[in-house]
C-alpha cells in the first residue's frame, strides 16, 4: 500500500495570504459595529467638555422621563470602583472632572436619536477649578492638584542607572546636551471603538462583544470594576478594526456600557462617532526629553543621562509606563558604559496617553539617534562607522541585563547603508546644500525592541489546544488575539509544518474566553513568538501521539515514521504508509477510543525586571536600521519622504507576505508620526477631532520601500522567528530628523515635521523671520 | 417624526422600493433597514472612504449621500461585488497580494478598486495610488493595495472581461 509522494515544500517563509482575507474582501467579516442582538439598545455618553471643575449637581430627571429611554446613569448609580493602570479613573465622574473627555452620565435608549435627545436633557452644574495645562507647571509648588491624593501631581516616576555618569562624563572628549519635544498623536484605528454588553439578570452572566487586545486580563479587571464574579464574564472578540495598542487598557466606555445593560435589563451597544474616537481615545505619550551624551575621540560612547517629563493628563493609562521601554533604548541599543535615566509623569488637565505601537520607543529613539549623528559629527566620524563601533552584538548582556542571544544589528546597519548608498549620498547632499530651495537629505536611525515577549505580568505565556478530527482537520484553539496582524495565518503555518498538512486543513479559533486557553494579549510584538511557540509545542505533542499510534498500526518503529502531505510516511524515502485521516479514525473507533487533542502552554525563559529595572525581560530582541531619503522645500517647509530602506532582524521570516505588510504598514505609520499627524491639543482641548484636520498618510504619499530581512534564526523563536509588529514604526521619525539635517544643515528637535513647523525652524536657524 | 419619502432604485442588480427618512444617508440605509453591513462607517464626513459605493458607476461616499438622492439610480455595494464574477479577479487579487490586514477599510478599497478598473483612468502605480487617495488605511501602508489593483488590471478576469 505504499505510494511515492513528491517532496512537500516547507510552508515557512512562503507568501501565504491571510486566512481571514476572503471574508474581509467580501464584506462578510462582522465587526462589533455589524453585530446586533435582539432587544439591543443604543448607549451614549455625556462628556464634560470642561477641563477641571467640581461637579455640583447632575439632573437626569427629564432624560429619564423621555419615552424610549431605558436607563440613565451617573456615578451615583454605579459601583465606586476605578479603572486604569493606577486605578485613578472612575468610569463615571461623580465629584470632579479632570479633562475634556470626562464621562458624566450615560443613557440607553431605543434609537440613536432618542439617546442624543436624552443626553441633551441632562443638566450639570459645575464649579470651575484652576486649570493646569502645562506639564512643567504641574511640578511647581503652587500648582493646583488634579488628584487630591497625588501630591506634586506625580502620577508615576521611573529611575534607572548603570555605571556612573559622572565618571562617564569625565572620560568624555565630547559632551552634548539637547531638549527634544514629542507631540500628541493617536491610533486612529479605522474601526471606531465599540462594545456590546449583554447581561442576563437571571443567571448573572455577562457576555461582552469587545475589541480588547487583552481578553483574559480584561476579564479580571472587569470583574473588579463591575463587582462581578469573573466566572460570570465571557468576552467574545468580533473581528477587530485595528488595535495598535489602543485596546490594551480598559477605558470608561466599557464598564459604562455594562452598567447601562444592567440598569436597562437589555443588551446595550455603545459605539463611538469618529469625533468621539479622537476626543476620548488614548494618545501616544507626549514627552519632553533632556538628553546629555558623550563619547571619546576614538568613537566610543561614554555616557548617557536622560531626564524626561511626561504629560500624564487627567488619569493614568499605559502611556505613563512607557519609560519601561524608553529606558531600554537609552541603556541598551548601543553599548554605553554609564547611563542614568529619570522620568516623571505628571498630572495635568490634558488628554491621557495609552499604549501605542512602539510603546515609548519612537520617542526615545528620536532623541538617541539624533545624538548618534551629532556625536559622530563632533568627532569627525561618519555616522555609520560610529554606530557600528558602538552597536551591540550577539552574546552581549547590556547594562540593563538584556541578553542578546541572537543579534543582527550590525548586519542591519550595513545592509540598510549599502542598499541606500547612504554614505555617498550623505556626502553629496552636504556638498549640494545651498544650490536651491529644494534639497535632498538622507538619514539613518536604528532601533532595539523586545522580540520574544515582555515579562510584565506574572506570566508572559500563551496556551494552545489542538483538536484533530476524524477527517484530518485541525482546529487550533489559541489564546492569541487577532487584530489584523495575521497571527491566525502564522499559527496555521507553524502547526501545518509540524503535522505535514496543507493550510486548507486548519481552522483557528481565537476570540472567545469561554473556549480559548489563557494568554496575556496582543502587545509587545509577542504573538508570533509566544503564541507561535505554544502552537508548535501543541503540534509536537499531537505528532508524537499520532506517530505512536501509527507505529502500532504499521508495525514500524516510530522513529522511522513522519507526517507529510496529509499522510504517515517513511522518514527515509517519504513513501506514504497510510493517510492521516484514516489513522485518526482508527484511533477514534478502536475499543480504547482516543481522540487526538493536545494542549501546551508556552512560558518564555525571560525574567521580570528587578526593582532597579534590570533583567532579561524578553526571550529575544529585534533590531533594525532604516535609512530614509527626503526632499525638503525650504520655501514652504514641506518635507517629502521619498524612500525608506529598511533592514530588520526578524529572526526568520515565517510568512513573507504578512511580514512585508507589517513592515510596510509600520513604516507608513512612522511616516505619519514624523510628517503629518498632529493631534492639536490647545489649552486642553482637541482642535482637530476628524480626518479632515488630522492627517493620516494617504496612498500617493507612500515612499519607495526597500525591505531586507536579516534572518538570525533565534534559538528560542518558533522556527527561529522573532517579533516584529512594533519595530518598523520606531525609527522612521528619528531617521527623517537626521535626513532633514543632512538636507538643510538644520537640526529640528520638535516633532512633527509639518510644513509650518519646518518652515519656522528653518527660518529661525537662518535668523530670518517668517515671511 | 422625520419626513419620509419613498424611493426606488436598483441595489446590487435587484430593484428595491423603500420608504426612508429624508435625512437618512445611503450608509445608514444600507447598514440599517437593508442589513448590508459590508459598507463601513469610518468617519461620517466623506474623508476616509470606508463607505465607498458605486452609484451609476461613480464611486461615492455613502456617508454623505442622502438616500433620497438615489431614487431611480443604481447602487452597487461590496455585497454586490462579492456576488459579481466580473469582480472575482479583483477580490482574489486583494487576498493574494496581502492587501488586507484588519480589513475595516477593505470593502471601500475593493469598491474603489472596481471603479478604477472600470474607468481605467490610469494603470500605472502612481495613477492607482492617486485613485486611492480618498481611502484611508491604518494597517497596510497601501503598497499591497496598489499591488492588488495593479494585479487585477493585468488580468482579464479582474478587468471585467468575463
Amino acid at each position: 500500500m505504499t505510494e511515492k509522494h513528491e517532496p512537500v515544500a516547507s510552508l515557512i517563509g512562503q507568501r501565504i495570504p491571510k486566512q481571514d482575507a476572503p471574508e474581509k474582501v467580501n464584506g462578510r467579516a462582522r465587526y462589533v459595529h455589524d453585530i446586533n442582538l435582539p432587544g439591543q439598545l443604543v448607549g451614549k455618553i455625556l462628556r464634560s467638555g470642561r477641563l477641571h471643575a467640581r461637579i455640583l449637581a447632575i439632573d437626569v430627571a427629564a432624560a429619564r422621563a423621555l419615552p424610549g429611554v431605558h436607563a440613565v446613569i451617573t456615578a451615583a448609580d454605579v459601583p465606586t470602583q476605578t479603572i486604569g493602570v493606577t486605578r485613578d479613573n472612575p468610569p463615571l465622574k461623580g465629584d470632579k472632572v479632570r479633562c475634556e473627555r470626562d464621562e458624566i452620565a450615560a443613557v440607553a435608549a431605543e434609537t440613536e436619536e432618542l439617546a442624543d435627545a436624552a443626553l441633551a436633557l441632562i443638566t450639570v452644574e459645575y464649579e470651575d477649578l484652576p486649570l493646569l495645562l502645562d506639564v512643567a507647571a504641574a511640578r511647581e509648588a503652587e500648582a493646583p492638584l488634579i488628584h487630591d491624593d497625588k501630591p506634586g501631581n506625580i502620577a508615576l516616576q521611573f529611575d534607572y542607572e548603570h555605571g556612573d555618569v559622572v565618571k562617564g562624563e569625565a572620560e568624555s572628549d565630547v559632551v552634548i546636551e539637547d531638549r527634544f519635544g514629542l507631540h500628541y498623536v493617536t491610533h486612529a484605528c479605522m474601526g471606531v471603538s465599540g462594545v456590546i454588553a449583554d447581561f442576563d439578570d437571571i443567571t448573572g452572566n455577562l457576555t461582552l462583544y469587545s475589541n480588547t487586545q487583552v481578553p483574559f486580563l480584561h476579564k479580571r479587571e472587569f470583574a473588579e470594576v463591575l463587582e462581578l464574579d469573573p466566572n460570570r464574564i465571557r468576552i467574545i472578540q468580533p473581528t477587530i478594526g485595528g488595535g495598535f495598542g489602543s485596546k490594551l487598557d480598559i477605558y470608561p466606555f466599557e464598564p459604562i456600557c455594562v452598567y447601562l445593560a444592567r440598569a436597562a435589563g437589555r443588551p446595550v451597544k455603545l459605539v463611538f462617532s469618529r469625533a468621539e474616537e479622537f476626543l476620548a481615545s488614548p494618545t501616544r505619550q507626549p514627552a519632553r526629553v533632556l538628553l546629555r551624551s558623550g563619547c571619546r575621540n576614538d568613537g566610543r560612547l561614554t555616557f548617557r543621562k536622560v531626564d524626561m517629563l511626561l504629560d500624564n493628563g487627567g488619569y493614568t493609562s499605559w502611556g505613563a509606563t512607557t519609560p519601561m521601554v524608553m529606558m531600554q533604548t537609552f541603556s541598551s541599543l548601543y553599548r554605553v558604559p554609564h547611563c542614568l535615566y529619570h522620568s516623571t509623569a505628571a498630572y495635568t488637565n490634558n488628554p491621557y496617553a495609552g499604549s501605542f505601537r512602539g510603546y515609548g520607543n519612537l520617542q526615545a529613539t528620536f532623541a538617541v539617534e539624533a545624538h548618534m549623528d551629532k556625536l559622530a559629527d563632533a568627532i569627525g566620524m561618519d555616522p555609520l562607522e560610529f554606530r557600528l563601533l558602538n552597536a551591540q552584538e550577539a552574546g552581549e548582556v547590556s547594562g540593563q541585563g538584556m541578553h542578546f542571544r541572537s543579534c543582527g544589528f550590525k548586519d542591519c546597519l550595513r545592509t540598510a547603508a549599502d542598499r541606500s548608498d547612504y554614505l555617498a549620498r550623505r556626502q553629496q547632499n552636504i556638498e549640494q546644500r545651498s544650490t536651491g530651495p529644494v534639497q535632498r537629505g538622507v538619514g539613518m536611525a536604528s532601533m532595539l525592541h523586545v522580540g520574544g515577549g515582555a515579562k510584565i505580568y506574572p506570566s508572559d505565556g500563551c496556551g494552545t489546544i489542538l483538536k484533530l478530527d476524524d477527517f484530518g482537520h485541525v482546529t487550533i484553539l489559541t489564546g492569541a488575539s487577532e487584530i489584523g496582524q495575521g497571527s491566525e495565518t502564522v499559527l496555521s503555518q507553524l502547526v501545518c509544518e509540524e503535522l505535514g498538512l496543507p493550510l486548507t486543513s486548519v481552522t483557528v479559533v481565537n476570540n472567545d474566553t469561554d473556549i480559548t486557553p489563557w494568554d496575556v494579549g496582543v502587545h509587545a510584538s509577542r504573538t508570533t513568538f509566544i503564541a507561535g511557540n505554544a502552537a508548535v509545542g501543541a503540534a509536537r505533542l499531537a505528532k508524537e501521539k499520532i506517530l505512536k499510534a501509527a507505529a502500532a498500526a504499521t508495525g514500524q518503529p516510530m522513529q522511522e515514521l513522519d507526517l507529510r502531505g496529509g499522510g504517515i510516511v517513511q522518514r527515509q524515502d517519504g513513501s506514504t504508509l497510510m493517510t492521516l485521516d484514516k489513522l485518526l479514525r482508527s484511533m477514534h473507533f478502536q475499543d480504547k477510543a482516543d481522540l487526538v487533542i493536545t494542549s501546551y502552554y508556552y512560558e518564555p525563559p525571560s525574567v521580570h525586571q528587578d526593582d532597579q529595572h534590570k533583567g532579561d525581560v524578553s526571550a529575544a530582541y529585534a533590531w533594525a536600521c532604516q535609512v530614509v531619503e527626503v526632499e525638503v522645500d525650504s520655501d514652504t517647509g514641506v518635507v517629502r519622504l521619498l524612500k525608506c530602506t529598511a533592514a530588520h532582524d526578524v529572526g526568520r521570516v515565517i510568512n513573507r507576505l504578512g511580514i512585508e505588510g507589517q513592515i510596510e504598514g509600520g513604516i507608513v505609520m512612522g511616516q505619519g508620526y514624523a510628517l503629518s499627524e498632529d493631534l492639536a491639543i490647545r489649552d486642553g482641548h482637541c482642535l482637530n477631532p476628524g480626518f479632515r484636520d488630522y492627517k493620516l498618510i494617504t496612498a500617493p504619499e507612500v515612499p519607495e520601500l526597500d525591505l531586507s530581512f536579516i534572518e538570525t534564526m533565534d534559538g528560542e523563536g518558533p522556527r527561529g522567528a522573532k517579533g516584529v509588529g512594533e519595530a518598523p514604526a520606531i525609527c522612521v521619525a528619528a531617521a527623517v530628523a537626521n535626513a532633514i539635517e543632512n538636507a538643510t544643515g538644520v537640526r529640528i528637535y520638535q516633532l512633527p515635521f509639518t510644513p509650518e513647523n519646518v518652515y519656522r525652524a528653518l527660518r529661525a536657524a537662518a535668523h530670518d523671520p517668517p515671511v | 417624526m422625520p419626513l419620509f419619502h419613498e424611493i426606488g432604485f436598483v441595489l446590487n442588480g435587484s430593484p428595491i422600493r423603500l420608504s426612508v427618512p429624508v435625512t437618512m444617508t445611503v450608509l445608514e440605509m444600507l447598514r440599517g433597514p437593508l442589513n448590508l453591513t459590508g459598507t463601513k462607517y469610518g468617519c461620517g464626513e466623506g474623508e476616509c472612504g470606508a463607505c465607498t459605493v458605486l452609484v451609476d458607476g461613480l464611486s461615492l461616499n455613502a456617508c454623505i449621500l442622502l438616500a433620497v438622492e438615489c431614487d431611480g439610480r443604481e447602487i452597487t455595494s461590496i455585497e454586490g461585488l462579492a456576488a459579481d464574477p466580473a469582480a472575482a479577479g479583483l477580490r482574489r487579487a486583494f487576498v493574494e497580494a496581502g492587501a488586507v490586514q484588519c480589513g475595516f477599510c477593505t470593502p471601500g478599497m475593493v469598491v474603489q478598486g472596481k471603479y478604477l478598473l472600470d474607468t481605467r483612468t490610469g494603470t500605472d502605480r502612481a495613477a492607482i495610488a492617486r485613485g486611492l487617495e480618498g481611502n484611508l488605511c491604518r494597517c497596510t501602508g497601501y503598497r499591497k493595495v496598489v499591488d492588488a489593483i495593479e494585479r487585477a488590471m493585468g488580468s482579464t478576469e479582474g478587468a471585467g472581461g468575463d
